[in-house]
C-alpha cells in the first residue's frame, strides 16, 4: 500500500491512462479531507483574523488551490496539514492585500516565520487547537443569536460541517442561490453587528449555548422528519447533527443539556433503520420492528443520558426528552413500555417548556397508560388553534378515536392529517389509515 | 454512513513500540472528538481463544485457533463518516502511524461500508 489514500493519483500520475477517473478520485479525496478539516482550518484562521466570514473565504481559497493542484501533483502525504498551511499562507497574502489591520498581519507574519511550503504539508504547531477553544468559538459564532434561524443553520453547516452551498441547498430543498445568499448574509450580519470571535461570558453563556443546541437539533429534525419533499428521512442530516453534538459534548463536557441533546439524537437515530417501510412510508413507533433498532446508538445514547443525569444541574428539556426516548429504547415492545413514566416526563417537560406539541405527546402517552378515553381528555385541553396546521394533531386524535371504536370520526381526522402534511410518505400513511388508499 | 475498518497484519514477535500505541491512542481521541469514531477495540491473536465456526456440506464444524493464515485480525474500528473517502482517510492516517513508528510492520486495513438507513431502496 502506498502512502496515499487509495484511488489518489501518484506524483507521476496516471492521467494519460485514466484521465476522468483519476481526476474524479482526487476530487473526492480533496472533498473528504476538506469536510474533515474545514472546521478546524476556519477556526484557526478566524482566531488570527477575528472575522469568521473572511476566514471561511480564505479556507475556501485553499480548497480551490488543492482542487487545482492535486490532480497534477498528487495528493500530499498529509493532506489535512497541506490545506491548513496553504490556508494560513493565503491569509497572510490576503491580509497584506486587504490591509485589514496591522496587528493581525504582524501576528500572522510572526506565526509564519520559518514556514516554507512544506512538501509533506505538515502543519506548524501553532495551528493546533488542543483544547478546541477555537472550534467552540466558531460554533458559538456561527450560531450567534443576532442571526436568524436559517442563517445559523446554513453557516453552521458551512463552517462546522464543511458543506458546500450546493449541499446545503440539497439538504434543505432550496435553490442553490438561496443557500448561498443565506451564508453570505449571515457572514455580513456578523461583521455589521461587530460580533467578535470570542467565547461567551457566563451571564450570556446559557442563552448562547441554547442557541447552539437549537441549531443542532433543527438540523437533526430536518433529517429525521423531512418537512417537505419525497424522502421521509434524510439520514445524512441526522448524522451531521449527531457529529456536531458529539463534537460539542467533547468541547463542553460539563453542560448536562449538551449530553441530553446528544442522548436524544443518538436514541432517535437508532430507530432510523426501522422508521421507513420498504415502500418509503413512515413507520410509526408502535409498528416498528425493534430488532432493527441500532443497538450501538442506543448504548451510546443511554451512556450520554447517564452523563447528563449525573451532572449537577436542574434537569433540562433535552435531557427530559432523552429520558422519554430512553423509555422506548429500553422497552422490548409497545406493551412493555413504561407509558406512565413517559406521561410523567411529558408533564415535567410541559412545565419547563409549555408547548401544545408537548401536550399532544402527553395525550399519546396517557392514552397508552390509561386508555384512549383518558388520552382524548388530555387532547381536548390542547390549544388546537396553535396546532391548526400541524398534521400530528388530527393523526393522534384519529388514533384515539379509532381505539374507542369511533371509526367514522377517526377516518375524518386521518383525512385531515393527510391534507395538512407536506411529506409524501406521511400523506400515504394517513390516507391508508383513513381507508382511502 | 458507517464504515467498519479492520486491521490485519502478520503477528509480530515483539510488542508494538510504545510510541506507536501512544500515537494510536491520540488518533483515537482525535477521531472521537471529531464525532467520527463510534467504537474500536484490539483483538487477541487467534491462538488465544479464537475459534472458527463453519457450515459446509450441510455440516457445522468448530475449529479452534490458531488459524493457518499468516495474517491475523488485529483490531477493528467503527466510524461514522460522510463518504468512502473519509473512511479511507482515517484508515490511511492509522497506517501512517505504523509507517512512522514501526517501519518494519506490514499489514492492511480493510474498509467496508455498513448497510444503513441511507441504503434503503428508493420507493
Amino acid at each position: 500500500m502506498t502512502d496515499q489514500p487509495a484511488g489518489a493519483a501518484g506524483p507521476t500520475g496516471a492521467a494519460t491512462e485514466q484521465p476522468a477517473g483519476t481526476a474524479a478520485a482526487v476530487h473526492r479525496t480533496v472533498a473528504a479531507v476538506w469536510r474533515m478539516e474545514a472546521a478546524r482550518i476556519i477556526a484557526g484562521l478566524a482566531r488570527v483574523t477575528g472575522d469568521v466570514g473572511l476566514a471561511e473565504e480564505l479556507a475556501q481559497d485553499a480548497l480551490v488551490t488543492a482542487l487545482e493542484q492535486w490532480p497534477r501533483t498528487g495528493v500530499p502525504p498529509n493532506p489535512a496539514g497541506w490545506l491548513t498551511t496553504t490556508a494560513r499562507n493565503r491569509a497572510i497574502d490576503a491580509h497584506r492585500r486587504r490591509a485589514v489591520g496591522r496587528r493581525a498581519v504582524e501576528t500572522l507574519g510572526r506565526e509564519a516565520v520559518g514556514r516554507g511550503a512544506d512538501r509533506h504539508g505538515d502543519p506548524a504547531p501553532e495551528d493546533a487547537d488542543p483544547i478546541g477553544d477555537d472550534l467552540l468559538r466558531l460554533l458559538f459564532t456561527a450560531c450567534h443569536p443576532v442571526l436568524g434561524t436559517q442563517a445559523r443553520v446554513a453557516l453552521t453547516l458551512r463552517c462546522l460541517g464543511g458543506l458546500s452551498t450546493e449541499e446545503i441547498a440539497r439538504a434543505f430543498l432550496v435553490p442553490e442561490s438561496t443557500a448561498a445568499q443565506r451564508v453570505v448574509r449571515a457572514k455580513r450580519t456578523l461583521a455589521d453587528r461587530g460580533v467578535t470571535f470570542t467565547l461567551p461570558e457566563p451571564p450570556e453563556l446559557a442563552e448562547r449555548l441554547a442557541s447552539v443546541l437549537e441549531v443542532i437539533y433543527l438540523i437533526f429534525n430536518e433529517g429525521y422528519s423531512a418537512t417537505a419533499g419525497e424522502d421521509w428521512t434524510r439520514p445524512g442530516l441526522c448524522e451531521e447533527a449527531l457529529r456536531l453534538g458529539r463534537v460539542l459534548a467533547g468541547l463542553v463536557p460539563d453542560e448536562p443539556e449538551v449530553h441530553g441533546l446528544l442522548a436524544l439524537m443518538e436514541i432517535q437515530a437508532s430507530r432510523l433503520p426501522a422508521r421507513t417501510s420498504p415502500a418509503g412510508e413512515p413507520v410509526p413507533l408502535a409498528e416498528q420492528d425493534r430488532r432493527r433498532w441500532d443497538r450501538l446508538l442506543i448504548r451510546r445514547g443511554l451512556a450520554a443520558l447517564a452523563r447528563a443525569e449525573t451532572l449537577p444541574a436542574p434537569i433540562g428539556p433535552y435531557t427530559l426528552q432523552a429520558g422519554i426516548a430512553a423509555c422506548h429504547a429500553r422497552a422490548a415492545s409497545v406493551a412493555d413500555t413504561d407509558w406512565a413514566r413517559i406521561a410523567a416526563l411529558y408533564e415535567v417537560l410541559g412545565g419547563l417548556w409549555p408547548s401544545p406539541v408537548v401536550q399532544l405527546n402527553r395525550a399519546v402517552a396517557v392514552g397508552m397508560a390509561n386508555g384512549p378515553a383518558a388520552g382524548l381528555a388530555v387532547l381536548d385541553a390542547v390549544d388546537t388553534a396553535a396546532l391548526a396546521r400541524y398534521p400530528q394533531l388530527p393523526a393522534v386524535r384519529g388514533d384515539l378515536l379509532e381505539r374507542l371504536g369511533r371509526a367514522d370520526e377517526a377516518r375524518a381526522e386521518f383525512r385531515r392529517a393527510a391534507g395538512l402534511t407536506r411529506n409524501a410518505g406521511e400523506r400515504a400513511l394517513f390516507l391508508r389509515r383513513a381507508g382511502d388508499a | 454512513m458507517h464504515y467498519l475498518i479492520m486491521l490485519q497484519g502478520t503477528q509480530p514477535a515483539e510488542p508494538p513500540p510504545p510510541a506507536l500505541m501512544d500515537a494510536i491512542m491520540n488518533l483515537g481521541a482525535e477521531a472521537t472528538a471529531a464525532g467520527a469514531l463510534l467504537d474500536t477495540a484490539g483483538l487477541a491473536p487467534s491462538a488465544l481463544g479464537g475459534a472458527r465456526v463453519s457450515l459446509a456440506g450441510g455440516h457445522l464444524s468448530v475449529m479452534d485457533g490458531p488459524f493457518a493464515e499468516s495474517k491475523e485480525f488485529i483490531s477493528y474500528a467503527l466510524y461514522q463518516v460522510r463518504s468512502r473517502e473519509e473512511a479511507v482517510e482515517w484508515a490511511s492516517r492509522f497506517l501512517r502511524l505504523h509507517q512512522e513508528h514501526w517501519p518494519a510492520w506490514e499489514g492492511e486495513a480493510t474498509v467496508l461500508k455498513v448497510f444503513g438507513p441511507e441504503d434503503a431502496p428508493a420507493p
